[in-house]
């Protein structure tokens, strides 16, 4: 029973960066109704980036608050380089090609996420670079029961107050009334004076900071990262997004738990290698079956 | 086939020779090709070495190329795992063939049987997937590729794991014909599987041509243009798409039998991975979608910049001596990605039909969509 008490545990954290991943690929394809394939890659950069500042910095610690302090600092910086990414991609790529057929800014996305890869692979090199410990391992929780640590921690502290930020965001502020008009329809947002390009720029903004924190979170959590990382996390959180219901905000918070959890269960009971499998296969099962998500609405093809 | 061209003629009345000779080689590139293809092989006596198994290998992918292209060229559909059918095909021809299973059947059964077991998992998984959106349809491609890959690795009882499946006998095995072992023809000499994968690219592009023309391909053409209008023209988009999906299958698995043959392995599981997917894609994206010469071309030109340009370029930039430190950025193939990258993003936004495009397909295209 601890066993699997401690498996959910891992699971809810591991789901929490998830969902985080999952929130940039969700509110893209909200938007603009394409599915960001760099957008795993692009999160890869943002753990490059912070690897390389906490290496320049010599930030290293025991869980002081120089060291809370700084992976705040890191946070902020990884996420505006994230999300300034992404607005910069968007322009010159995805910008140009609105009104093209859906293919293209498919494929350009994969071409993009093909130059991030290149870009990662001079970065760090062909080969696994491990994140440095900035917290403790000690259990939180006392004795030798269910582990706590710091690091699981930091994964709520971070991953709460910016889900809780984001809602806040799409639901009671101007801009965010903005974005969910121009996800509805952007000719009609156009027509009542809604800057459908700014708008859009400003979704990629946010999708691509929350990229840039789960990053972080990321490198200090897992504790190593590859150049080819972008990829399979990508999947895994665009497949918490789908489950989700994509498009949907509390969709891929959900999803990304779920997500979570089924890999944290699947790699105890069944083995870690059948774990992408398993995933994989329940995204198949819920587009055939429930292809508007958990949480989703359902959408008619119009003419 | 006798095109506008042949009636050009200068002042004195008689075609000169070179707008002649250009106007055939515009009309029967693909006669003239295999003709040269054919006779390569006794001029160029590399061909009977390592350079004839990467030809060989430049056919297979040619044909899986043109598999796929039946999907997203002229369907529409946005596949993202035919690895997974090449891969399929290859292992299934290997469980029939090699020694260690049962089966042990001739080559050309097993891979008749892997060609249309591989168009029956393709119509299962495709029933049901069908009916969804474009791009969720892409994400369920890409996921049965990554769950066949893992598979592929895990069952290692039935697949041989990373050792993968070997040795597969080569096709002819055990056939004498007049004096002449087959099976040991084919280990001996590549030339033999040089032949054997041209005359399968040959058949495929003949059928790949007859069925672009027939019933069945125009009505992958319409359901890709507008499923709705097709619809109403009494077409079944779901039948017409699923269809697409089995013939697609079938190409790839043909593609892996021939695969698994010519290396007598079906190689670790890694080769039918994501990668092989995308890049195969990125071939009939770049050559021209629905367009037969461009697939071909964009195969071509993907796999000649991996085995003859890159080594090139690489050992061109050792030889200037600008890279003492061996800095992989100074290397031209550690560029590899971002210039596929590139080539995606910008064949995307100015040439969005590929180099060689199908006619419709670029109609399509620059049309702008509301």
């Amino acid at each position: 029973m601890q066993f699997f008490l401690q498996q959910c545990l891992i699971g809810i954290t591991n789901g929490a960066l998830v969902a985080l991943v999952a929130l940039g690929y969700t509110m893209v394809y909200g938007i603009i109704r394409l599915i960001n394939f760099a957008h795993g890659d692009l999160i890869m950069l943002g753990a490059c980036l912070a690897l390389t500042l906490v290496t320049a910095s010599g930030l290293a610690g025991t869980g002081t608050s120089a060291t809370w302090l700084g992976i705040v600092l890191l946070v902020a910086a990884c996420g505006l380089f994230c999300g300034g990414l992404n607005v910069a991609v968007d322009r010159v790529v995805y910008r140009p090609l609105r009104s093209a057929p859906k293919l293209a800014p498919l494929v350009s996305a994969i071409g993009v996420s093909f130059i991030f890869m290149n870009v990662g692979l001079f970065w760090l090199g062909p080969a696994d670079r491990s994140f440095p410990e900035l917290l403790p391992t000690t259990n939180l929780l006392g004795g030798e029961g269910l582990q706590f640590t710091a690091k699981d921690l930091l994964v709520l502290v971070v991953v709460v107050p910016l889900m809780a930020a984001l809602s806040l965001l799409v639901r009671c502020t101007r801009l965010g009334k903005a974005m969910r008009a121009v996800s509805q329809d952007p000719t009609a947002a156009a027509l009542v004076g809604v800057d459908v390009d700014r708008v859009i720029a400003f979704t990629f903004f946010v999708g691509g900071f929350l990229g840039g924190a789960a990053s972080v979170i990321y490198g200090l959590y897992i504790n190593t990262i590859s150049f080819q990382m972008g990829f399979q996390n990508g999947l895994y959180a665009f497949t918490a997004a789908v489950l989700g219901g994509i498009g949907s905000i509390p969709g891929a918070v959900v999803g990304g738990l779920v997500i979570g959890l089924v890999r944290a269960l699947s790699s105890a009971y069944a083995g870690e290698r059948w774990t992408g499998a398993i995933v994989f296969a329940i995204l198949i099962v819920i587009l055939v079956f429930r292809p508007e998500g958990l949480l989703g609405r359902s959408t008619r093809e119009k003419v | 086939m006798m095109g506008r061209n042949w009636q050009k003629t200068d002042a004195t009345g008689a075609m000169p020779v070179r707008a002649l000779v250009a106007a055939f080689l515009r009309e029967r590139w693909d006669l003239v090709a295999l003709v040269l293809l054919a006779l390569a092989p006794l001029v160029i006596p590399a061909l009977g070495g390592a350079l004839g198994g990467q030809v060989t290998t430049l056919f297979i992918y040619c044909i899986l190329a043109l598999g796929l292209n039946v999907m997203v060229g002229y369907t529409g559909l946005v596949h993202l795992g035919i690895a997974a059918f090449f891969g399929i095909g290859a292992y299934l021809c290997a469980i029939l063939t090699v020694p260690m299973y049962p089966f042990q059947m001739r080559f050309v059964t097993a891979a008749l049987v892997s060609v249309l077991a591989t168009a029956g998992v393709g119509l299962a998984l495709g029933a049901p997937t069908l009916r969804l959106r474009g791009d969720y349809l892409a994400i369920v491609t890409l996921g049965f590729g990554e769950v066949v890959k893992v598979t592929l690795r895990n069952l290692e009882q039935i697949t041989g794991g990373m050792k993968g499946l070997n040795p597969v006998p080569p096709p002819g095995a055990g056939l004498v014909v007049g004096g002449l072992d087959l099976g040991r023809a084919f280990a001996v000499d590549p030339r033999w599987f040089y032949y054997l994968t041209l005359l399968a690219l040959a058949g495929v592009v003949v059928a790949m041509r007859r069925l672009e023309n027939s019933r069945l391909g125009r009505a992958w053409v319409a359901v890709r243009e507008d499923e709705l209008a097709a619809a109403a023209m009494g077409i079944s988009a779901t039948r017409v798409k699923l269809s697409a999906f089995a013939m697609s299958s079938a190409v790839a698995a043909l593609a892996g039998c021939l695969y698994a043959a010519s290396l007598s392995t079906t190689a670790d599981p890694n080769a039918y991975d994501f990668n092989r997917s995308i890049m195969v894609l990125c071939a009939v994206i770049l050559g021209g979608l629905g367009s037969i010469p461009g697939t071909l071309l964009g195969v071509a030109l993907l796999v000649g910049f991996d085995t003859v340009l890159a080594p090139w370029a690489d050992s061109w930039i050792q030889q200037m001596e600008v890279n003492p430190s061996g800095s992989s950025l100074l290397s031209f193939s550690g560029w590899r990605l971002a210039i596929f990258g590139l080539a995606l993003v910008l064949v995307m936004r100015y040439r969005p039909e590929g180099l060689i495009p199908s006619r419709r397909m670029a109609a399509e295209l620059h049309k702008a969509h509301p």
